[in-house]
C-alpha cells in the first residue's frame, strides 16, 4: 500500500498529443497490497491512454466487486466511474453504451467477478459485441475474502496454503474467442512492454475488445506453486508474436526481424502489425487462435500476446441500427410523437 | 326455472382450447359491443401454455359502465370437450349453454334449470369451408353468429369489424363474413326467442377507448421518451415491449437514416435488464424494464444499488400469482411488499397504482419524471388482468407543450458557474436530492466515483459512521420529499356521517367500486379512497383517522397492503379489515359485495344476510 505519491514531475515531459500530461491520466491512491499485479496493470492504463491521447474526461470506467473493481478508482481521475454490483459490470456497461455511443467504456473486473458470479453477464456482453475494452485482472483466487480458489485457478495449482485446486479451469480468452468478441488478447501484470499495446490496440478495436491479463496476487497466491504467480509465469509463457500497435495515421519502422509481417486493421483505422514467426496462427481465424491456445496449453504454457482479431466486427449500435446520435442526448422533439398521433391512436382503439 | 333476462347486463363465456384461434373471434364479439355503444370488458383466462389447454374468454356487458369482473357465468359458448362438464356446471340458474351439436350431447347434462342451444358448428363448417385449414377458425366465427342471433345483435357492426379486421387481406373477409352469417342464420330460424339475454344500441360509451394496460404502459415510455430498455421475457409483461417495439417503429425512425432512436435490448436475464436499465439511466438516457414477481426477485440487488447510488430507473411490474412460478397466466396483487422494500438494508422504492389503462399511460410517463427527479428507482404496478386484457376507458390525452423533467443534472456551464465545490451528495435545496452529472459532460469538473459501498458528500469512500448516517439521513429526508411529487390518492364520500371506509388500489378499482355502489343501494354507506402511491401521503392517515373501520380491498392471500399501511402509518391492526381475493382471477364485484356484508355482519353492523345464488365455476 503506498500512501504518498510524489507530485513532482519533470518540467520537461512532454504533453500528448491532445496536450494532456500524464498525470491527467492518473488516479487516486491505491489502497492494494504493494506490489499487487492490478497496480501494475492500472498504470500500463494509464500510459495506454496517455499515448493514445484520450480526453481523460470521455472514457467511462466500470467495475464489478474485488480487488481488480476497486482499482478504477486508482486510474484516469478524470473519467466518471461506476463500480457496479459483484459480476454485473457488464450489464451497467451495456446500459451506459446504449445511452451515450460517444464514450469510450473501459470495463475492469476480475476472475471471481466474471468466470463465477458475473459469467452469465460476461459471456452476454461478448455475445453482443459491446463496444469496449474489458479487463480481467486475474490473479486465480478472491483477494479480498482471503484467498479463495477462483474459476480460473489452473486445476491441479496449489495455493499459499498448500491446498491444490481440484476442479477444471476456465479459461476466459478462450470463450471470448468462441462467442464473438473481436479482439482477444491475454497479458501478464508483470511485462508492461507487452500489455501497454495490448491495452492500446483493444481501445482502438470496434466491439468487444477482450484482455485477459494475469496479475498474481501478492498475498495469497504468489507462491511457486501456483501456476498464477510471478515467478511460474514469468517461467511459463510464451508471446504469440511480437506486435507494435499503429494508431491511426501514425507510421512506424520496425526494428523486428521476423519472418513475416501481419497487418490487421482495426475498425478505426489503426493497425495491428505483427512479426510472426513463420508457422505461427493467423490471428483472425478463430479456430487457429483456440487451437494454438490448447496447444500451448497442453505443453505447460501460457500463451500470450495477441490472441485473436476479427477486423470485420461490429458492435450493439450496428446490430441494434440505432441513431448515430448518442440516445440519452435526444430531446422531447426526437422522441415524443405528440398529442396529435396520440389522438389517433386512440381511434384505432375503438 | 325461469332463464335468465336481462338487456346490457350479462356475463358471457366462451370456453375454447389454446391455440385454436378463439381469441380473435371473441374479440370480434367483445368490440362488436363496444361498438354498439355498450361498456363491456373481457377477460382472457388463458393458461401457460401454447396449445391445448382450455383458455376462457369472460365478457361482460354492462351498460351501468361496471367494467370489473362481476362473477357467475349467464351464457357459456363451450366449444372445448375438455372442459364441457364444468362450463355446463358452472353455469348461473337459469343460463344459457350454447354447445356444438355436431356431436349429440352426453345425456348426463341434464340440469333442468339450463337453456341448451345446440348449434352444429362443425358439420356446418365442413358442408361450407373446403379449406380444411381454415375451418377450425372458421368455426369459430359461426358461434359468435349465433351467438349475434341470440342476442339479438346488430350483425352489420360485426359484418363491418370483419372488413376493419380484414382490410389488408380482403379476401380472407368473405369467408368470415359468410361463417358469420351462417351462424347467425342457423341460430334465428332454430332458436328465434330463445335467448332473453339481448344487446341493444346504446350511446354510453362516449369517446372511450378499448386498449390493454401493457399498450398504454409502452406508450408511457414511448410519450415519456424512453430510449433505452433492457428486458428478458416473462409473462404476463413481455407485451409491454413488444408494443414499445411497434411503436418505435411507427415513431422513433430517423427518416434519413433510418436508424433507431431506441435501443431494445433483449438480455440474458432480469439481473443484466435492471443493471442495463441503470447503466443507461446513470449515462442520461430515459430508460425502462418491464418485469412481474420471479423478475423482481432478481432484480432486488440492483435496486438497492440504484437506491442507495442515487440512479433513476423505471420498472413496470405486471403482477401475475405467486409465490416462486405460481400461477403464470392468471392475476394477483402480490408483489407489494417485494416491490415496496426491494433489496437487503434499509431500502424503499416510491409504487404508483394504476387502475385503468389510461393511468398505466399516464403513470409510466410520470415515473420517469420522478425517476430522474428523485433519482431513484420507481416502480409501476400493474397486474395481468389490466395488463393483458382490454379495458374500456377514458381516450389516453398529452399536452404536447409538456417538457420532460430531468431533474438536478449540471451541464458544462453550470459547473463553470458554480462557486463553491460541487459535490454529488451534497444537499444544498434541503429536499434531499443532489445534483448529478452524466460522464463526459466537463473536461475537468464534476466527475465522480459511482458506487455501492457507502461514500460522503463529494463521493469520496468511507466508513465513517457519521458520514455514512448522514447520508442514510439525507435519503429519509428524500423519501418525504417523495410525497408532495407523487399522485394524490382518489377520495369518494359516500356520506360524511359513515364510520366506514374501503381502501383499494390498481386493477380492484372498479370491482371495489360496484360493490360499493351495491351496498349503498342496501342503505349501507362505504366512504373510499383509491390508493394512487407509495409512500403514502398525509390526506391516506386523514381518512384512515375519520374512520373507525377501513376495509382494505387487495387480491393477495396476506393482505400486503393493509401491512404496508399498520407498519407506514403505525396504525392499530384492528382498525384494518382485510377483504382478500386471490384466486388467479380478477376480483369479481359480486364477491365483494357479499364479502363485505359478511364482515359487516360479523361485527354487527348489518344484520346476516343469506348470500345469493352463484354459479360454481370460479
Amino acid at each position: 500500500m503506498t500512501f504518498f505519491r510524489p507530485t513532482f514531475r519533470h518540467p520537461e515531459l512532454p504533453p500528448n498529443a491532445a496536450g494532456y500530461s500524464r498525470r491527467d491520466y492518473e488516479g487516486g491512491i491505491s489502497t492494494l497490497c504493494a506490489g499487487c499485479g492490478h497496480d501494475s496493470i492500472g498504470n500500463a492504463i494509464i500510459q495506454a491512454c496517455f499515448e493514445l491521447a484520450l480526453p481523460p474526461h470521455r472514457i467511462v470506467k466500470m467495475s464489478g466487486i474485488g480487488c481488480s473493481s476497486k482499482s478504477p478508482a486508482y486510474f484516469l481521475g478524470r473519467a466518471h466511474g461506476f463500480n457496479a454490483v459483484h459480476g454485473r459490470m457488464p450489464a451497467i456497461a451495456t446500459g451506459a453504451n446504449m445511452a451515450n455511443r460517444d464514450l469510450i467504456y473501459l470495463g475492469v473486473s476480475g476472475d471471481g467477478d466474471t468466470a463465477s458470479i458475473g459469467m452469465g453477464q460476461f459471456v452476454h456482453a461478448v455475445r453482443r459485441s459491446l463496444n469496449m475494452l474489458y479487463i480481467v485482472m486475474n490473479n486465480g483466487c478472491y483477494g479480498l475474502t482471503k484467498g479463495q480458489y477462483s474459476a480460473t485457478a489452473d486445476k491441479g495449482s496449489k495455493g499459499k496454503k498448500g491446498g491444490v485446486n481440484p476442479l477444471e479451469s476456465i479459461d476466459l480468452c478462450e470463450l471470448a474467442i468462441q462467442l464473438g468478441a473481436g479482439f482477444v488478447a491475454r497479458g501478464f501484470s508483470g511485462d508492461k512492454q507487452q500489455l501497454v499495446p495490448l491495452i492500446k490496440a483493444g481501445l482502438s478495436h470496434t466491439g468487444m475488445s477482450f484482455i485477459d491479463v494475469i496479475s498474481p496476487c501478492v498475498t495469497f497466491n504468489n507462491n511457486p506453486e501456483s501456476t498464477k504467480s510471478y515467478h511460474w509465469v514469468r517461467e511459463h509463457s510464451e508471446a504469440t508474436n511480437t506486435f507494435d500497435f499503429v494508431p491511426l495515421r501514425q507510421t512506424i519502422i520496425t526494428e523486428y526481424a521476423d519472418d513475416t509481417i501481419q497487418d490487421v486493421a482495426l475498425h478505426d483505422g489503426s493497425v495491428v502489425h505483427l512479426h510472426k514467426h513463420r508457422d505461427a496462427p493467423d490471428i483472425t481465424d478463430r479456430r487457429q487462435a483456440i487451437d494454438s491456445l490448447e496447444d500451448h496449453k497442453a505443453q505447460g504454457v501460457i500463451l500470450t500476446g495477441v490472441l485473436y482479431v476479427n477486423p470485420d466486427s461490429t458492435d450493439t449500435h450496428e446490430i441494434l441500427h440505432t441513431s448515430e446520435r448518442p440516445l440519452g442526448s435526444l430531446t422531447e422533439a426526437d422522441l415524443c410523437p405528440g398529442s396529435a398521433a396520440l389522438a389517433a391512436i386512440n381511434s384505432a382503439h375503438r | 326455472m325461469k332463464p335468465l333476462e336481462g338487456i346490457n347486463d350479462f356475463v358471457i363465456r366462451f370456453a375454447t382450447v389454446n391455440g385454436s384461434g378463439s381469441a380473435s373471434a371473441n374479440n370480434l364479439f367483445a368490440k362488436a359491443v363496444f361498438r354498439m355503444g355498450v361498456p363491456v370488458s373481457p377477460k382472457n383466462i388463458f393458461p401457460s401454455n401454447i396449445q391445448g389447454l382450455p383458455t376462457w374468454y369472460e365478457v361482460r356487458v354492462n351498460e351501468q359502465g361496471h367494467v370489473g369482473r362481476r362473477g357467475g357465468v349467464d351464457l357459456v359458448v363451450a366449444v372445448n370437450g375438455q372442459t364441457l362438464r364444468q362450463d355446463y356446471d358452472g353455469l348461473m340458474p337459469g343460463g344459457y349453454f350454447v354447445y356444438d351439436a355436431s356431436k349429440p350431447l352426453d345425456e348426463t347434462f341434464q340440469r333442468d334449470d339450463v337453456v341448451a342451444i345446440g348449434i352444429p358448428m362443425t358439420t356446418m363448417c365442413v358442408a361450407s369451408f373446403d379449406n380444411a385449414k381454415m375451418r377450425p377458425l372458421l368455426k369459430n366465427i359461426i358461434y359468435v353468429g349465433a351467438l349475434a342471433a341470440l342476442l339479438d345483435m346488430e350483425i352489420e357492426v360485426l359484418i363491418e369489424s370483419l372488413r376493419i379486421q380484414f382490410r389488408k387481406n380482403p379476401k380472407l373477409a368473405e369467408p368470415n363474413i359468410q361463417a358469420l352469417e351462417l351462424g347467425h342464420g342457423y341460430a334465428r330460424e332454430h332458436f328465434p326467442d330463445t335467448c332473453k339475454l339481448t344487446v341493444r344500441r346504446r350511446d354510453q360509451v362516449g369517446d372511450a377507448i378499448m386498449m390493454d394496460g401493457n399498450s398504454a404502459a409502452a406508450l408511457g415510455a414511448l410519450y415519456a421518451g424512453a430510449t433505452v430498455t433492457g428486458w428478458y421475457p416473462i409473462t404476463p409483461s413481455t407485451s409491454i415491449i413488444e408494443a414499445f417495439g411497434h411503436y418505435v417503429e411507427q415513431f422513433r425512425i430517423e427518416p434519413d437514416s433510418g436508424r433507431i432512436k431506441a435501443a431494445i435490448v433483449q438480455a440474458e436475464d432480469e439481473l443484466a435488464a435492471i443493471g442495463i436499465v441503470i447503466g443507461a439511466s446513470w449515462n442520461g438516457a430515459r430508460a425502462f424494464t418491464a418485469t412481474s414477481g420471479p423478475g423482481i426477485s432478481l432484480m432486488a440487488e440492483f435496486l438497492g444499488l440504484a437506491y442507495f447510488a442515487e440512479i433513476p430507473a423505471v420498472l413496470i411490474d405486471v403482477q401475475r400469482a405467486g409465490p416462486s412460478t405460481g400461477m403464470p397466466t392468471r392475476t394477483q396483487q402480490s408483489d407489494l411488499l417485494a416491490c415496496a422494500y426491494a433489496s437487503h438494508g434499509d431500502t424503499k422504492h416510491p409504487l404508483l397504482f394504476p387502475s385503468d389503462p389510461k393511468e398505466c399511460f399516464e403513470m409510466t410517463a410520470a415515473a420517469f419524471d420522478l425517476a430522474e427527479r428523485l433519482q431513484t428507482p420507481v416502480i409501476v404496478m400493474s397486474d395481468l388482468d389490466l395488463g393483458m386484457n382490454d379495458h374500456c376507458c377514458p381516450p389516453l390525452t398529452w399536452d404536447s407543450q409538456r417538457r420532460y423533467d430531468r431533474g438536478k443534472v449540471l451541464d458544462a456551464a453550470q459547473l463553470d458557474a458554480l462557486t463553491t465545490q460541487w459535490g454529488r451528495y451534497r444537499d444544498i435545496d434541503g429536499d434531499g436530492i443532489c445534483y448529478r452529472t452524466y460522464p463526459g459532460t466537463h473536461p475537468a469538473k464534476g466527475v465522480y466515483f459511482t458506487r455501492g459501498t457507502s461514500r460522503d458528500e463529494y463521493s469520496a469512500y468511507t466508513e465513517d459512521s457519521g458520514s455514512y448516517v448522514r447520508n442514510m439521513e439525507r435519503l429519509a429526508l428524500k423519501w418525504e420529499t417523495a410525497k408532495t411529487l407523487l399522485p394524490p390518492a382518489r377520495v369518494k364520500i359516500a356520506s360524511p356521517e359513515t364510520r366506514l371506509g374501503v381502501v383499494f388500489y390498481g386493477s380492484t378499482a372498479p370491482a371495489a367500486y360496484e360493490a360499493i355502489e351495491n351496498l349503498h343501494g342496501r342503505g349501507i354507506a362505504l366512504n373510499s379512497l383509491r390508493l394512487r402511491a407509495f409512500p403514502f401521503q398525509q390526506e391516506v392517515w386523514d381518512f384512515i383517522q375519520a374512520h373507525e373501520l377501513v376495509f382494505v380491498i387487495e387480491q393477495n392471500r396476506d393482505s400486503q397492503m393493509r401491512t404496508l399501511l399498520i407498519n407506514e402509518g403505525g396504525l392499530a391492526p384492528q382498525q384494518l379489515i382485510p377483504i382478500t381475493s386471490y384466486d388467479g382471477l380478477p376480483v369479481a364485484s359480486r364477491f365483494l359485495t357479499q364479502a363485505l356484508e359478511r364482515a359487516l355482519a360479523e361485527r354487527g353492523i348489518v344484520p346476516p344476510r343469506p348470500a345469493p345464488g352463484q354459479g360454481g365455476v370460479q
